[in-house]
């Protein structure tokens, strides 16, 4: 059982704990000329997995606002991921997925500022923003 | 320049479908209205001046052959013959095979010959073929007839259209009074220029429609809604009449275009008086059309009636033009009528009696537009009494000068309504001569004109016209109509004097009982609600009204010279084509020498054969000189007034001027009767009316003709209708009513029915499956936002494990490897 979760966790410690012997800016160095492309997926879907969680559970709307932007950072990331990877291995399209990232990013912003200002609205109609509290969509 | 005819009747139709379709929705302005209105018509007058020159005149004058638009191909079929031909029984001949047939014998023939034989060609196609022949064309025909109708017809109606511009200031449905104007010019121009008698009877009904609409054009009053169907149903009795002519002449002839028609007519045996041939029968049809819409005897009631519309309507419509489309007809269809001597007499007999009828009912009206319009019945009358004695031409120059003269003083009568605040009762005027000068002057030269005074354009037609009468050898009765006719012209100039006396001098009546004054006033002064006005003072009428009565005044007075009496002359019709007598001759066929013409002969296509001898076709025109005269067209004359003073005097100019004398005495007793009367001894009217109470209250009363209509016709026809409606009321309603009980029973009991058998069913089983299944649809929906965005990301994961379920197993096993 133990050795099954040291070959579950293993990738993930490889991250954090570097080999002994090297300086750590080499480390980060050497990690950025050549990046490894699973581990940015694996945060990816790990930040995708946070979010989604919190927008699940959480009761108060902020909250679940800032999941969503965890949610779209998620797909950020994996868009920078794979733009990069694409590049070392000679795409002529690569730089597409970095653009894509920008557009995210503005519309982020945009779902922002008409999210609050609907949890404003919300709230001085129904003077909360739990949204167990809310159940106005059934009508 | 005549080539462009067609344009004539088609710019009035273009301004009538600008200011009728577009003047309401694009709220027109009324300068832009009249504007358009009387600009089109100008354009009219000009381009028919134009094209009238070139016809006669100019250097390349084709004159006096006809002109078709369809000669240079300036026309199309209007009914082409295979319509027809389907409609007499689908024979199976082609028109072309049959006009092949035709051209054939032409070919055999010489020229003189096919001339001639044009029947005989014609009669060897069996009916069938011939009916299959009528291939009606719309193009429009210039000869000296239309010609002068078209220069009437516009000239005259340009001064109408600018006086109306005047008159109508102010009204409501300005735009729809110059719509109609220019639809009645439209319609009046393609019934004096078509070349076929179709043509002719599209514009007969068009200016019939034109008519009913503008003397209904203030339809709010009953009286004018009233005027406006008898007019219209008065007309129905006439246009049955004349639709009955045209199959006549279908059926004759074959084809219904002027120049064949009459080419065929011209051979065609005389009809003597008593014979009733074929032709005669054609020429009752078309005369009894002419009665209706020239108001003749006994279809003249409505004209009077008529006088309900706006006065500019009732001078161009029912005075200056669309009346005299009888005459038009009768001498379009001149030949036809010559063939008839029967018919003949017929018309000269009617024109004489409608002349002193509506003369003797013209002496006691009281209102100024009823006078009016019974005089222009009575004019009417002269001009049918000349075509009947075959005076056709002189006809023509009455209608012409009576156009002028006429016109200007329906004008001047619209000029002192509008300066009389809408007043139409002549006892209530009185003196206007120092309130309206210009509107007097030029009434006077209508009045002088009318009487018959010597050097006014009324002098010179009415005298031919009586002159024609008693020196005609058509007609049998020609002395008759001559006393007749001069009897009248006394009463014309009586009663004319009487409506001068009445209205522009004498004493000022209209401040006496001016609370009396109201009938008609609220209808149309939008602009006379000043306090001047309200004052009741006359006033002169603005330039508009009065320059287009000063340009009728100059033509009444002048106008006459165009038919200048030979007797002034020395027996000649001097003016060479500027004479109208020779500038119609080309289009008046000659019993005698059976040619169209007296002096050119010339054959029924229009083109000169051969000029002949003087002596052997001149002096048939009574007007010539009397030695070596033919024999009489008809082979006997009865008593002839002219000869028996001729052979009297032996001299025949002398005779001439004693018809002029008297006709000219006539006219001043007339004048000097209506000045006693009304203006030396204004008591004497009331006198003689006590002491001729009958006559006065048979002509105030006009004859009672109304009245026996209204009980012979309305009444019968009345009783028929009640009858049929009672019929109605209880046979054929009762039959639907019955089946509606029926209906309604058998409705009642399938109602039932549906409503508490299929309803119960339906009701029942769709609510138990509703109450059945809504309460799990009802719990899914919980209304929390996370509820849903659960569902939404569990659908992810499935979504995303069926897709790629495989390969996140794969690659689990990759990283995985060791252990799995």
């Amino acid at each position: 059982m133990h050795i099954l979760l040291f070959k579950i966790l293993s990738p993930f410690l490889g991250l954090l704990f570097q080999a002994p012997g090297q300086g750590r800016m080499a480390l980060v160095w050497e990690r950025a000329q050549n990046p490894d492309l699973s581990k940015f997926l694996i945060i990816g879907a790990l930040l995708f997995i946070i979010g989604v969680a919190g927008v699940l559970t959480r009761r108060n709307i902020i909250v679940i606002f800032m999941s969503i932007e965890l949610i779209l950072n998620a797909a950020n990331l994996n868009f920078l991921a794979m733009s990069r990877y694409l590049q070392e291995t000679g795409s002529v399209n690569a730089v597409a997925g970095q653009i894509f990232a920008v557009f995210v990013i503005v519309v982020a912003a945009a779902e922002a500022a008409i999210g609050l200002g609907i949890v404003i609205a919300l709230y001085r109609n129904k003077e909360t923003i739990w949204v167990d509290e809310i159940d106005i969509l059934k009508w | 320049m005549y080539r462009y005819i067609w344009l004539v009747p088609l710019l009035p139709l273009a301004g009538a479908a600008i200011n009728g379709l577009l003047g309401r929705k694009f709220r027109f302005s009324e300068r832009l209205i009249g504007g358009i209105a009387v600009g089109s018509i100008a354009l009219a007058f000009l381009i028919s001046l134009a094209s009238v020159y070139s016809y006669a005149f100019g250097s390349n004058a084709i004159w006096p052959n006809v002109y078709v638009t369809s000669q240079d191909g300036a026309s199309y079929s209007w009914i082409p013959g295979g319509a027809v031909r389907f409609t007499t029984g689908g024979h199976a001949r082609s028109v072309a095979s049959v006009q092949e047939k035709a051209r054939e014998q032409f070919t055999k023939m010489s020229p003189e010959q096919a001339q001639r034989q044009t029947v005989p060609v014609l009669s060897a196609i069996n009916e069938q073929e011939r009916a299959s022949l009528l291939d009606v064309e719309w193009s429009y025909q210039l000869d000296a007839l239309s010609s002068i109708f078209m220069l009437v017809v516009t000239g005259v109606g340009l001064c109408i259209f600018v006086f109306a511009t005047g008159y109508m200031h102010g009204e409501a449905g300005f735009y729809r009074f110059f719509a109609y104007m220019g639809l009645f010019m439209f319609s009046m121009l393609v019934l004096v220029m078509g070349s076929n008698f179709l043509m002719m009877f599209v514009g007969w009904e068009g200016v019939g429609l034109c008519s009913y609409l503008l003397i209904g054009y203030y339809f709010d009053r009953q009286e004018a809604a009233n005027a406006s169907r008898k007019a219209f149903i008065t007309n129905r009795v006439g246009d049955f009449g004349f639709a009955l002519a045209i199959f006549g002449v279908i059926a004759t002839f074959g084809t219904t275009q002027y120049t064949d028609v009459f080419a065929q007519a011209a051979n065609f045996p005389l009809e003597p008086l008593g014979q009733w041939g074929i032709l005669s029968w054609i020429a009752l049809g078309l005369f009894i059309g002419a009665c209706g819409k020239s108001a003749q005897l006994p279809l003249h009631v409505w004209l009077p009636d008529a006088m309900a519309g706006p006065t500019p309507v009732s001078a161009l419509i029912h005075a200056a033009t669309m009346v005299t489309a009888g005459l038009y007809m009768l001498t379009r269809t001149n030949v036809i009528f010559q063939h008839s001597q029967t018919m003949m007499t017929v018309v000269a007999v009617v024109g004489a009696a409608t002349a002193l009828f509506a003369a003797t009912i013209g002496i006691t009206q009281n209102d100024i537009k009823k006078v009016l319009a019974y005089s222009t019945v009575s004019q009417l009358g002269f001009m049918f009494m000349a075509c009947g004695v075959g005076a056709f031409a002189i006809g023509i120059f009455h209608v012409m000068t009576h156009a002028f003269f006429k016109a200007l003083m329906f004008l001047g009568a619209g000029s002192v309504i509008h300066g009389m605040h809408h007043e139409q009762d002549m006892r209530r005027m009185g003196g206007l001569r120092k309130y309206m000068p210009y509107t007097y002057l030029t009434f006077l030269a209508g009045w002088l004109a009318i009487c018959g005074i010597i050097p006014f354009s009324g002098f010179w037609s009415k005298d031919e016209i009586l002159w024609s009468a008693a020196s005609t050898r058509y007609v049998p009765v020609g002395w008759i109509v001559w006393i007749v006719g001069t009897i009248a012209a006394t009463c014309t100039a009586f009663y004319m004097t009487r409506l001068m006396a009445l209205t522009f001098w004498g004493k000022e009546r209209f401040l006496d009982n001016h609370n009396e004054h109201s009938d008609g006033h609220e209808v149309h002064d939008k602009d006379h609600d000043t306090p001047a006005h309200h004052a009741h003072i006359p006033h002169e009428s603005p330039a508009s009204m009065w320059v287009p009565l000063a340009v009728l005044a100059v033509l009444a007075t002048i106008g006459g010279f165009v038919g200048i009496s030979p007797a002034f002359t020395g027996g000649h019709h001097v003016g060479g084509r500027m004479n109208i007598v020779n500038f119609l001759d080309p289009i008046i066929w000659n019993p005698t020498t059976r040619l169209f013409g007296t002096h050119e002969v010339v054959d029924s296509f229009g083109k000169p054969l051969e000029l002949v001898e003087k002596h052997a076709t001149a002096s048939v025109l009574t007007t010539e000189p009397a030695h070596a005269e033919p024999p009489p067209p008809y082979g006997h004359e009865g008593f002839n007034l002219a000869h028996a003073i001729d052979s009297f005097l032996h001299n025949h100019t002398l005779t001439e001027w004693v018809f002029i004398i008297i006709s000219l005495l006539v006219a001043g007793f007339g004048m000097f009767l209506g000045w006693l009367f009304y203006v030396k001894n204004p008591r004497l009217p009331d006198i003689w009316a006590a002491r001729l109470r009958p006559l006065y209250l048979a002509s105030y009363n006009k004859y009672w003709v109304d009245e026996f209509f209204g009980w012979a016709v309305t009444r019968r026809t009345m009783d028929a209708a009640r009858a049929v409606f009672s019929f109605d009321s209880k046979v054929v309603d009762g039959a639907v009513n019955g089946s509606a009980a029926i209906t309604r029973f058998t409705s009642r009991v399938t109602g039932l029915t549906d409503r508490y058998f299929v309803d119960g069913m339906v009701n029942a089983i769709a609510g138990f499956i509703v109450r059945l299944m809504s309460p799990l649809l009802r719990a899914a929906q919980t209304g929390f936002t996370q509820n849903y965005a659960l569902v939404m990301v569990l659908g992810l994961v499935l979504a995303v494990i069926l897709f790629f379920g495989a390969d996140i197993t794969k690659a689990f096993r990759a990283v995985f490897a060791v252990g799995f």
